[in-house]
């Protein structure tokens, strides 16, 4: 059955139709969780705040689950859901780069729009500055494609890097992300933060 | 408490399910993850290409990208997605009285400088998405999802990072 539109249930059109009611699912649910404000995702980093944490974990484990029992009913072909590629380098520098600009801008790109959208100035400022991030990669393109390329593993997946079924993998995910819940909320007690 | 309350956020774990099943129905339906980095991109190539045509075509970067989406990168699942972001984020504000233009920050920082780091913030996050093939929510979100090795070194590296700066931004945040 799914995924819908590479098995040809929906056209493209309505696929494109269907990105627009669920991105207003995501920007909505982002919205409602505080993630249009950066000073809220930021208190991840001093603990407190640890609702980026919590959220972020259980949408990743929510929907992990999710795919797999949908595969195990036979409802989705997981064989033709897009995994993301690795190379190695590259998403490792790429994400130490992000990780700098989550702590001195605030939001991610996702989040910079939610923000956005209900008036917050800095979170405009943010997207601007993505716009010329984007731009300064596309002009030195040369210059970052041997880093863009280099280690190319795959797809890999991570129960197959580590030579285990999915569903221990899984479960191994969701202990890890339950350990954090833990930590998070007793970070959120020792590190009390002042209304704002 | 006389002052106008304002509507509280949503239980974090429960905005987390309702997150991961907009992850897993864009799975289900066009059997992909969310994203936000690549309809900037869309938008860049698209600037880039209308401003200069012939420095464009010549690079890398903007051509192979363009060719990939029928020369018309902002018809594309991303940005469609993006769109409906904008949408469902101000309905969120608007119903939990949220919609305010201001320049949010601690305030023992001037807003002159919250602006300074959010600009360079967004520049380097704008940067790594592209080095990194996508940034939380493609990368990072997405790829846990489908169990994917490099969504994981992503998220680690994303938030390893901002975990080990954290002391030096302190006064920005605390």
């Amino acid at each position: 059955m799914g995924p819908l539109v590479v098995n040809e249930i929906i056209s493209e059109n309505t696929n494109l139709l269907l990105a627009f009611f669920i991105g207003i699912g995501f920007g909505f649910v982002l919205e409602q969780a505080g993630f249009s404000s950066s000073r809220k995702l930021a208190g991840v980093f001093y603990g407190y705040d640890t609702v980026v944490l919590k959220v972020f974990f259980t949408g990743a484990i929510t929907a992990m689950i999710g795919l797999l029992f949908f595969s195990l009913f036979g409802w989705i072909d997981l064989s033709i859901v897009y995994v993301n590629e690795t190379y190695l380098w590259s998403a490792i520098v790429g994400g130490v780069i992000m990780g700098a600009g989550f702590i001195m801008g605030g939001y991610c790109p996702g989040t910079s729009f939610c923000g956005a959208a209900i008036g917050k100035i800095d979170a405009y400022i943010f997207i601007l500055g993505l716009f010329i991030g984007v731009f300064i990669f596309g002009e030195g393109f040369n210059l970052f494609e041997p880093l863009f390329m280099a280690e190319f593993m795959g797809y890999p997946r991570l129960s197959e890097f580590f030579g285990l079924t999915e569903g221990i993998t899984a479960l191994l995910v969701i202990v890890a992300a339950v350990i954090m819940f833990w930590i998070g909320e007793w970070a959120e007690k020792k590190f009390p933060r002042e209304e704002y | 408490m006389e002052t106008v309350k304002k509507t509280k956020y949503m239980n974090p774990y429960l905005a987390g399910v309702l997150l991961g099943l907009v992850v897993l129905s864009a799975n289900f339906v066009s059997g992909r993850g969310l994203g936000a980095s690549g309809a900037v991109k869309s938008a860049v190539i698209t600037s880039v290409e209308t401003i200069a045509p012939i420095h464009a075509e010549k690079s890398k970067f903007y051509s192979s990208y363009s060719k990939a989406h029928d020369g018309k990168p902002m018809h594309s699942w991303l940005v469609y997605q993006m769109l409906g972001v904008i949408v469902g984020g101000f309905a969120s504000g608007a119903i939990s009285n949220r919609l305010t233009w201001k320049v949010e920050h601690n305030p023992g920082i001037t807003s002159r400088k919250r602006m300074i780091f959010a600009l360079a913030g967004g520049v380097l996050f704008g940067l790594g998405s592209q080095l990194g093939r996508g940034c939380t929510s493609g990368s990072a979100l997405s790829g846990m999802a489908v169990l994917s090795l490099g969504g994981f070194i992503t998220m680690a590296a994303i938030f390893g990072t901002a975990f080990m700066l954290a002391y030096f931004f302190r006064k920005l945040w605390i």
